[in-house]
């Protein structure tokens, strides 16, 4: 499967912060909560990760966008430099 | 003379664990709070730290050995006489420890792969599923390729089981021997909620606050203020511990839970606090809890968080005598001064045990622990 880089790395950033989840079974359509039991600790997790390696600091009040890889990455393209 | 290093219990029902690595050899200089020795048990893997200053002697136990609880792992000579300087160290990888996933760990016996030999590509340089199949021998026929559930992948049937029959053990005996008494409490928390909105957009994304690390906060000072919860039940009394130790329940993905202690909860500031918790949930999931974490708890809190149900009525995990459930916060008709408003509404709980604390006692813990919740700021 061809992944652009970008999503390589948010992929890489989620096993990351949840190393309990193996990234060949992460779907990119679909939210991360409905398939791993995503909760608000991995969120915020994600969201410091994100942070630190990408340089991007995501409000909280956005977060929803962060829910699925697709979703991340469309979020994410525009706002990486 | 040297002491004996030996087996922690690390919780009332686990009476024996296998020793996997150590992390020092003799003549290791080691010191209180060093992850010495990784242990598997009915709670996964567990990094087992020593409680004395000195240098091994001898490791009297080897990697795959079963033993009961109590055993002797090592002996130490324990420092004393000795010069204050410390001397360096004549076991480098004391310090090198290999970090392994359990996943990892157990996909390395299945393929016979020897993890020590392995370079860690996951986080802290930790061995993952990834670099223990590219370790594998060429020649080694392809593995059955399982399709689990995404939850399931790094969740052995065999380590679910096992952590099951702990669970199931721990909660018989819990509800064999301990009178459960249940309470529970509506509790407006929009205070905390707006609260904790306004702290979020203005503090750095690494000084983010769950809520939950407010209700963990709340139910430590609580436990501070009124005696009776906070403790253990062991021998046919009551010992109120001298520190609050609060322990979260976990729910690891693929099931089962644990609860380790944020230790000195009450003391901690919450930025502390959230750091602490964010790193006990990451590393409870990663399967490298530490011993003392596993113990520690004097209480626990089990929160339900987002997307849940309303209430949860809890069950006491033996010795402990009381256990705080919260359910998902939600918006709830509710009258303020005669009007009907919507708030965001969370159903508090107790489960208590009746032989150390009555229904009246309990109440006003649990109305204590919505008071501090209300006033966020005074946590």
């Amino acid at each position: 499967m061809d992944r652009d880089p970008l999503a390589r790395r948010v992929l890489e950033l989620l096993t990351e912060i949840a190393p309990d989840v193996d990234p060949a079974t992460v779907i990119p359509g679909i939210d991360f909560r409905d398939q791993f039991d995503f909760d608000s600790m991995d969120t915020l997790n994600f969201a410091i990760a994100l942070h630190r390696e990408l340089g991007v600091e995501v409000p909280e009040a956005e977060y929803a966008q962060l829910a699925s890889l697709d979703k991340c990455v469309a979020y994410l393209e525009p706002r990486v430099k | 003379m040297p002491s004996e290093f030996r087996l922690p219990a690390l919780g009332a029902d686990m009476d024996e664990g296998t020793l996997l690595e150590w992390h020092v050899a003799p003549g290791a200089r080691v010191k209180r709070g060093d992850v010495v020795a990784v242990v598997e048990t009915d709670k996964g893997a567990i990094d087992v730290e020593i409680f004395m200053d000195g240098v091994v002697r001898e490791l009297v136990v080897q990697p795959g050995t079963k033993v009961p609880v109590g055993t002797v792992l090592a002996l130490v000579d324990v420092a004393g006489a000795e010069p204050a300087a410390p001397a360096p160290s004549p076991t480098p990888f004391a310090t090198d420890r290999a970090k392994i996933t359990p996943a990892a760990r157990r996909r390395a016996r299945e393929l016979n792969v020897d993890a020590a030999s392995l370079q860690g590509t996951g986080p802290d340089g930790a061995i993952t599923i990834e670099d223990v199949e590219r370790a594998k021998p060429s020649l080694q026929p392809a593995p059955p390729s399982p399709q689990p559930s995404p939850a399931r992948a790094a969740e052995g049937a065999g380590e679910g089981e096992r952590m099951r029959e702990a669970i199931a053990a721990a909660m018989s005996r819990s509800k064999r021997e301990i009178p459960h008494y249940y309470l529970s409490h509506a509790v407006d928390v929009t205070p905390a909620t707006e609260w904790l909105a306004a702290h979020n957009a203005a503090a750095p994304v690494t000084q983010r606050l769950l809520f939950a690390a407010l209700l963990i906060k709340a139910v430590a000072l609580a436990c501070r203020e009124l005696k009776g919860f906070s403790g253990y039940y062991r021998d046919g009394r009551y010992d109120a511990a001298p520190d609050v130790h609060v322990g979260v329940a976990v729910a690891l993905r693929g099931g089962g839970l644990v609860a380790p202690a944020i230790t000195d909860t009450a003391d901690k500031s919450l930025v502390a606090l959230m750091d602490d918790f964010r790193a006990l949930v990451t590393r409870a999931r990663a399967g490298r809890l530490r011993a003392s974490e596993l113990a520690a708890p004097t209480i626990i809190l089990t929160s339900l968080g987002e997307d849940s149900v309303d209430a949860v009525f809890p069950i006491i995990q033996p010795p402990q005598v009381a256990i705080v459930g919260a359910g998902t916060v939600t918006e709830r008709p509710w009258v303020v001064d005669g009007k009907v408003v919507p708030r965001q509404v969370l159903v508090l709980s107790l489960g208590a045990d009746h032989r150390v604390t009555d229904g009246r006692l309990g109440a006003q813990f649990l109305a204590r622990v919505a008071t501090k919740l209300v006033h966020p700021e005074s946590l």
